[in-house]
């Protein structure tokens, strides 16, 4: 039986800068159940990192402002808490790691001394267990002898066990909810797949969700259970991951899919390249804002804009091909 | 980038001021109401009246015909010893970033050593050994600026060194002069362009201390540092030549520096838009 | 760390030396003859001559060298041309520079730090204006105008502080009435210098990914920015701040001499200006010993901060 966890809603979070407004979430929704992963994937630009930010309300602002919609974590509406609230909340029942480990993490301190703060400031251990339990968490994410590498500083440490390092400081707390942003772009292929896997061995030891970030479909086929497609600042198809992959609606979706080679694949194929590049948050193209890269586009897709619309449960499109009025045109 | 620069204010207020030096430096000889040299013992020490808008000095000389010949000096040594140690100083750099080893350790170290005294108490050095006339203050500041040029394009040539172009440059044969010349000084110019001007400040300021010690451009002729000095001795009583005075060096440092942060503004790409 | 340490004490000793060989160089090419100097320009020859041996300066250059450094080992510093040992010149106007520019130094830090961190904080806003305003004129003010200005207002004007001169160092009182203006215009300047290094420094460091980190952590915004942000941005202030003290020791000359401070620069102008070479020689050997162990302090702090520079 699923549990609802956090439900984004409508999601607008906007950058107001000299050059004009970018929009670079502009309509964003999804839904992350209990001790699932949901997956959200686009190309880079398309408002999946901040997306991720606004959740814990970690937007720059000024430039950047949350200006609508619904982020609501165990039925409260995160836009309305105070900071304060907010800040109970980051780090303990939801936690971030990032795409970068070596500047995500403080060169002058100690892991452990990055690891026990969290615990320190949410738990109100002491020091003594603070730093057991800190020994405990980076055995748990697989660094060896942990007792020895508490005391270590982030450019003493690899990639690999960089990633570990910030994967332990945002497990610290045991979150609810892990929000990864592209955690394995910076890595290579093998540490890639050893952090995957250590991510979804803790998903399963304390029952934490998941969102992770990427760009990458092999990753979304690897953990996800549902997920998000973004384009434009704009959800474009939700779906389980199974479907998702064997019936993609939307044409960017199907694009993407289109792009990557197979093992099926016959020496034949072609891979599809997706024409055109992403949108300039600044300056979206009107209607449908996957219209020019469209092979489907029709002429009214220059003028509306699509929903978000359900194709059947737990499955949703925002393409006209599936709008009930318009359908018939294609 | 026109536009850029009239939307930066310092920039441009700063634009304004150094040309407004500039074209009074210049025009000095038209401008300059009375004739800076010319004594007048029953006026002296007097403040402003309409034959002396900024009063007399100790010798009865017109302040502010003084102060706008002044400008001159100023302007001159530090624009001549600017372009002087950065002509030498960054042809030294550039060498020694591109051929690196021995080479650049014997020129870099001896920067180094260069850099470890207090520019005024090198050039005070130097001026003692060269002696005090505007020729060789140009000299002796030029000297002391190169230094700063060298360490300047050191660095930054040894960060294009390894861009890919200057290495595609290199694969297809191309001679070390043509390389340093068409790839490698473009891409210094922006930043020599902020440094220069930003310098062209600490020049007047050199020239400025060197004459206020007694080292500059000998008296009777005006310099800004030597009308302050004169100033000090009656500053009781006449205190607005050292004060008018000084308030002209600031002046042109103040519009040098804020004319050399707005290029800066503009020409680093990483404030763009900050 | 300490390790490092005597890593560096040991590295500067060559420093020295080489410093040391420039001023030699120097004060060597300086035109005019030492002993006709000394003697006036109506000596006859061989009293210059006399004199030239007795200044050992017949010998050849390089054995001149040698002497010279094993005279500084010994700490004579030879005699000037009033007659008295230059040493003892050397030594009596050493504290009086010595106070000026560590006061100047520590308004510089203690003032530059929190006005920086106020900047860079409220970016943008009116208090971060004045503070760019206030940091671009102490940057392009000429350390003696403001010297004069200062003593203009409130020597002057406000008789609050004597005009001239460096007090009697015994006298507390006396000490600090004569330190107090000349301190507060060096250290103004350096005031300006510091506050726009910090703030810079700051927003650059605000920007990076660890700060979002610690901010996604929970931490409250006051320990983001005192605990993760200044740390790290202190480094280049350290850093710079070696560079900062060589270009406030410079400008300390020029307070010294519009206060009529006996400090070593204007020891050294009126050395000059007496073509006393002995004397110039060795205020400059002293102005190269502060300035090498002012690195030297700046280094160790630098290192104390950040734990990378120990591993390399």
């Amino acid at each position: 039986m699923r549990n609802l966890l956090l439900e984004v809603k409508n999601l607008k979070t906007y950058f107001y800068t000299d050059e004009g407004i970018a929009r670079a979430v502009d309509g964003m929704d999804f839904l992350i159940y209990r001790g699932e992963t949901l997956g959200m994937i686009g190309e880079s630009g398309c408002g999946k990192s901040v997306s991720a930010l606004s959740i814990l309300r970690l937007i720059d602002s000024p430039p950047g402002r949350i200006v609508e919609g619904e982020i609501l974590f165990e039925g409260e509406d995160l836009l309305k808490k105070s900071t304060s609230e907010i800040r109970k909340i980051r780090g303990n029942s939801i936690s971030m790691i990032f795409q970068e480990p070596m500047t995500s993490l403080n060169p002058v301190y100690t892991i452990g001394n990055q690891i026990m703060e969290s615990i320190i400031w949410h738990q109100n251990l002491n020091k003594e267990k603070a730093r057991e339990k800190a020994i405990r968490i980076l055995d748990l994410v697989g660094i060896p002898s942990p007792e020895k590498r508490i005391d270590e500083y982030p450019h003493q440490l690899s990639g690999g066990m960089r990633q570990r390092a910030m994967i332990a400081i945002a497990l610290s707390c045991e979150p609810k909810l892990l929000i990864a942003d592209e955690p394995t772009t910076a890595l290579d292929v093998t540490i890639q797949a050893q952090i995957l896997g250590l991510i979804k061995k803790i998903k399963e030891e304390i029952g934490m969700a998941v969102m992770m970030i990427t760009h990458d479909l092999g990753v979304i086929a690897e953990v996800a259970n549902d997920v998000v497609v973004a384009y434009s600042g704009k959800a474009v198809e939700y779906a389980d991951v199974k479907t998702i992959f064997k019936h993609p609606k939307h044409p960017y979706t199907q694009a993407l899919y289109d792009s990557i080679p197979r093992l099926t694949d016959t020496k034949k194929r072609r891979l599809e390249v997706i024409s055109g590049i992403v949108p300039n948050p600044l300056d979206f193209p009107s209607g449908c804002r996957f219209h020019p890269r469209c092979k489907f586009a029709k002429s009214f897709c220059k003028e509306e804009e699509p929903q978000l619309e359900e194709v059947n449960s737990s499955h949703k499109v925002r393409c006209f091909i599936y709008n009930q009025e318009k359908s018939r045109h294609f | 980038m026109w536009t850029t620069f009239l939307k930066n204010k310092t920039a441009l207020i700063g634009g304004v001021i150094a040309l407004v030096i500039l074209f009074v430096a210049l025009l000095a000889p038209w401008l300059s109401p009375l004739d800076p040299l010319e004594q007048d013992s029953s006026l002296r020490l007097t403040w402003s009246s309409s034959k002396h808008w900024m009063g007399t000095d100790d010798f009865g000389r017109d302040v502010l015909s003084r102060i706008i010949w002044g400008s001159r000096i100023s302007l001159i040594i530090g624009s001549a010893s600017v372009l002087l140690g950065m002509t030498f100083g960054t042809l030294l750099g550039m060498i020694a970033g591109y051929y690196r080893g021995k080479v650049e350790s014997l020129i870099m170290r001896t920067i180094d050593v260069f850099l470890c005294f207090p520019d005024l108490i090198l050039a005070i050095a130097v001026t003692a050994a060269l002696g005090a006339n505007l020729l060789n203050l140009i000299l002796t500041i030029g000297i002391v600026m190169i230094p700063r040029f060298a360490r300047l394009s050191h660095g930054i040539v040894l960060t294009l060194k390894e861009s890919e172009y200057v290495v595609a440059a290199q694969a297809i044969g191309a001679s070390v002069p043509r390389i340093l010349l068409r790839h490698i000084f473009p891409n210094i110019f922006g930043e020599l362009l902020v440094a220069g001007t930003l310098w062209v400040g600490e020049a007047i300021r050199l020239e400025a201390n060197l004459a206020f010690i007694g080292l500059g451009v000998q008296p009777p002729t005006p310099t800004w540092g030597n009308m302050t000095r004169e100033g000090v001795d009656v500053l009781i009583n006449a205190p607005w030549i050292s004060i008018l005075a000084g308030l002209s060096i600031l002046i042109t440092i103040l519009s040098f520096n804020m004319l050399g942060d707005g290029i800066r503004d503009i020409t680093d790409p990483k404030l763009r838009g900050a | 760390m300490f390790q490092y340490a005597v890593r560096r004490i040991l590295q500067s000793i060559p420093i020295l030396l080489v410093v040391l060989t420039l001023v030699f160089v120097v004060v060597r090419i300086l035109p005019g003859d030492p002993a006709v100097a000394f003697l006036g320009d109506y000596a006859s020859k061989e009293s210059v001559q006399t004199l030239r041996e007795k200044m050992g300066l017949n010998i050849p250059l390089w054995l001149q060298y040698f002497r010279f450094l094993g005279d500084l080992c010994k700490g004579n510093l030879g005699k000037s041309i009033t007659g008295y040992p230059v040493a003892s010149q050397v030594f009596k106007a050493l504290p009086y520079t010595l106070e000026l520019t560590l006061s100047a130094i520590s308004i510089g830090y203690l003032l530059g730090i929190p006005l920086g961190i106020s900047a860079a904080v409220r970016r943008n806003s009116l208090i971060d204006y004045f503070n760019r305003v206030f940091s671009l004129l102490g940057l392009s003010i000429p350390a003696f105008y403001l010297g004069i200005l200062l003593m203009f207002l409130f020597s002057i004007k406000f008789k609050l502080f004597p005009v001239v001169g460096g007090g009697d160092l015994s006298s507390l009182t006396s000490n600090l009435r004569h330190l107090f203006l000349p301190a507060l215009s060096l250290g103004l300047i350096m005031t300006a210098y510091v506050t726009r290094m910090t703030r810079s420094s700051l927003l650059n460091i605000l920007r990076e990914d660890y700060v979002r980190t610690a901010r996604s952590k929970g931490i409250t915004e006051r320990v983001v920015l005192f605990k993760h942000a200044l740390r790290n941005a202190l480094i280049p202030i350290v850093a710079l701040g070696g560079v900062y003290a060589i270009v406030l020791i410079g400008s300390s000359v020029m307070t010294e001499i519009v206060f009529s401070r006996p400090g070593l620069g204007s020891l050294m102008v009126g050395a000059i200006k007496q073509r006393d070479y002995t004397t110039l020689q060795s205020v400059m050997v002293i102005y190269s010993v502060i300035v090498v162990i002012l690195n030297l302090l700046t280094d160790l702090v630098y290192g104390f901060i950040d734990p990378r520079i120990q591993y390399k």
